[in-house]
């Protein structure tokens, strides 16, 4: 059984359809990633499903129960990281966790949390005083603190340092491993890649893409050549030989612009040293997630 | 170990109110220093019939404080707590609703308990000599409460943080004025004077007052106001409150 299933789901502001008829599915143990542009529909999905947020239409299911109607059931076994906030602005994020701690029969003890999020130096710093970063790791203890068998988690390195982000990715990834089911948004296109089983794309309240991240470059990525060379090449007379167009990205640095076939990197590597021109590196295959994405929202994420 | 949500918030609600340094001067420094200072310098109109400013003082203080605990800081800290998102993460917890209101109440209640007994022996130390209904007392005190604290709501319900903090000021300077507490209504023009005694501050203060001195005069009219505001005040902050 589905940790969550979602069939049809419609969130409805006023006479506006934020969201229209998505439906999802996360196993235990996977990690299911929402991608989407800002307003696209992720925040109203994942408070639709965590019982939050009132629905028009559709089932959503949470390990079996429904979020709306046994909702206390429901909140015993969900964590639960919202996008900003969450916290109370005076309270230091010891004292944050000694209150949820009160919330569960089997809480995390709260020693562990803080050494899992890094929190040492800033257990006892005021919410409020806390950089933007900071404010996302007693966030995700708090998230965790229940012993959850299902994780939310919108945007959880929002604003958060490479570091930190490597941390909470590292985090996130354990709780699949052990078994719990994680539904994340995220903006970051490169995070989804590394730690998503899954991605939905949602545009406009609609899935508009699913799939592995592999299976999704394989269907919307197109294939793309990047080189850099030595020296500078001649732009316009590179592209009338290859029959390509080839942009320059930056010093030296040049993309095919197009679908590019299979025998262009010989082709690109003779004519290079046709014109006793160096190639310093190349590298050829798929898009990235991002192009991807590009691709098929036209916008950014 | 079993969870107790309801205790755990309950103790985070007491220790957020006691600490929030702003909050207590609302709450105890105004209340107290109205008390002193006014019962010591006697610059201030008195009731009819009453001979020493602590007698009016004590019960109208009173009525500031529980005006100040539920709809000032009450209304201040859960717009914060709105704004913050507090509210939208607590409701994906095993705190319910129920127990989230139950916390709150019992913080308000705590700290009400504190503020009589402070001004009250505040009072007797500058000779207050109360002698009245009891009973009749602490009802006053129970629906000023509610009345207060449906008002606080209705302005964290409905505004940013910002606005809260200046609406729950602003009210409560207009009904500290307005409200009888430190000098009589009657000092008032007329017609300001009718609009006072319709507004929940008068009411607290004048039943407190009848009911500590055992003065005459008939307090049923402020009984209705009273109870009309702490009826009306808590149904329109359920309607009209958003989490966020």
């Amino acid at each position: 059984m589905p940790s969550i299933e979602v069939n049809d789901l419609w969130v409805r502001y006023g006479d506006r359809d934020a969201v229209r008829g998505v439906t999802l599915a996360v196993e235990p143990g996977q990690i299911l990633c929402v991608l989407g542009r800002n307003g696209a529909g992720k925040t109203s999905t994942i408070e639709a499903i965590e019982g939050y947020r009132k629905f028009a239409k559709g089932t959503v299911r949470v390990l079996g129960l429904d979020p709306a109607r046994q909702h206390r059931e429901v909140v015993k076994k969900i964590g639960v990281m919202l996008q900003v906030g969450g916290i109370y602005p005076r309270m230091n994020p010891r004292q944050a966790l000694e209150l949820y701690a009160g919330f569960y029969d089997d809480p995390v003890p709260v020693d562990d949390l803080i050494k899992l999020a890094e929190l040492g130096s800033a257990q006892k710093t005021p919410y409020r005083f806390l950089s933007g970063g900071e404010k996302q790791r007693p966030a995700l203890a708090l998230a965790l603190i229940g012993r959850p068998s299902v994780l939310f988690l919108d945007e959880p390195t929002a604003g958060v340092d490479a570091a930190g982000k490597q941390q909470i990715r590292t985090a996130v990834a354990d709780m699949a491993r052990s078994g719990v089911a994680v539904l994340l948004t995220t903006h970051e296109l490169n995070e989804a890649e590394r730690l998503a089983d899954s991605i939905a794309v949602i545009d406009e309240g609609r899935i508009i893409a699913e799939g592995t991240p592999a299976e999704l470059r394989e269907r919307f990525g197109k294939q793309t050549v990047l080189f850099r060379t030595a020296a500078p090449i001649d732009v316009a007379s590179f592209s009338q030989r290859l029959g390509l167009r080839v942009t320059e990205l930056g010093e030296n640095s040049y993309r095919l612009g197009e679908e590019a076939p299979a025998n262009v990197v010989g082709t690109i590597t003779a004519l290079l040293a046709e014109q006793g021109v160096d190639l310093i590196e190349m590298n050829a295959g798929r898009g990235s997630l991002e192009d991807v994405f590009l691709e098929i929202t036209n916008g950014e994420a | 170990m079993a969870a107790h949500p309801y205790q755990a918030q309950a103790k985070a609600e007491i220790r957020l109110s006691m600490t929030q340094y702003e909050s207590l001067l609302v709450t105890f420094g105004i209340p107290l220093l109205f008390l002193v200072a006014f019962s010591l310098i006697k610059v201030l109109p008195l009731p009819h019939g009453v001979l020493k400013p602590v007698a009016f003082l004590v019960p109208g203080t009173i009525a500031l404080a529980v005006m100040a605990t539920g709809m000032v800081s009450l209304g201040i800290a859960t717009g914060v707590e709105r704004s913050y998102g507090v509210l939208k993460r607590l409701g994906t917890t095993p705190l319910s609703r129920g127990a989230l209101l139950g916390a709150k109440i019992t913080s308000i209640a705590v700290i009400e308990l504190v503020q009589v007994a402070l001004l009250a022996l505040v009072g007797l130390a500058l000779g207050w000599k109360p002698s009245g209904n009891p009973l009749q007392f602490v009802g006053a005190i129970i629906l000023s409460s509610a009345a207060f604290a449906g008002i606080g709501l209705i302005l964290a319900g409905r505004l940013k943080s910002e606005a809260v903090i200046g609406a729950a000021n602003g009210l409560f300077l207009v009904l500290l004025v307005l409200g009888g507490m430190i000098f009589p209504v009657s000092s008032l023009p007329g017609p300001v004077a009718d609009v006072a005694r319709l507004l929940p501050a008068y009411a607290s203060a004048h039943i407190l007052f009848v009911s500590s001195t055992g003065g005459a005069g008939s307090v049923a009219g402020s009984w209705i106001v009273l109870l009309v505001w702490a009826i009306a005040a808590p149904l329109l902050a359920t309607r009209l409150f958003r989490f966020e």
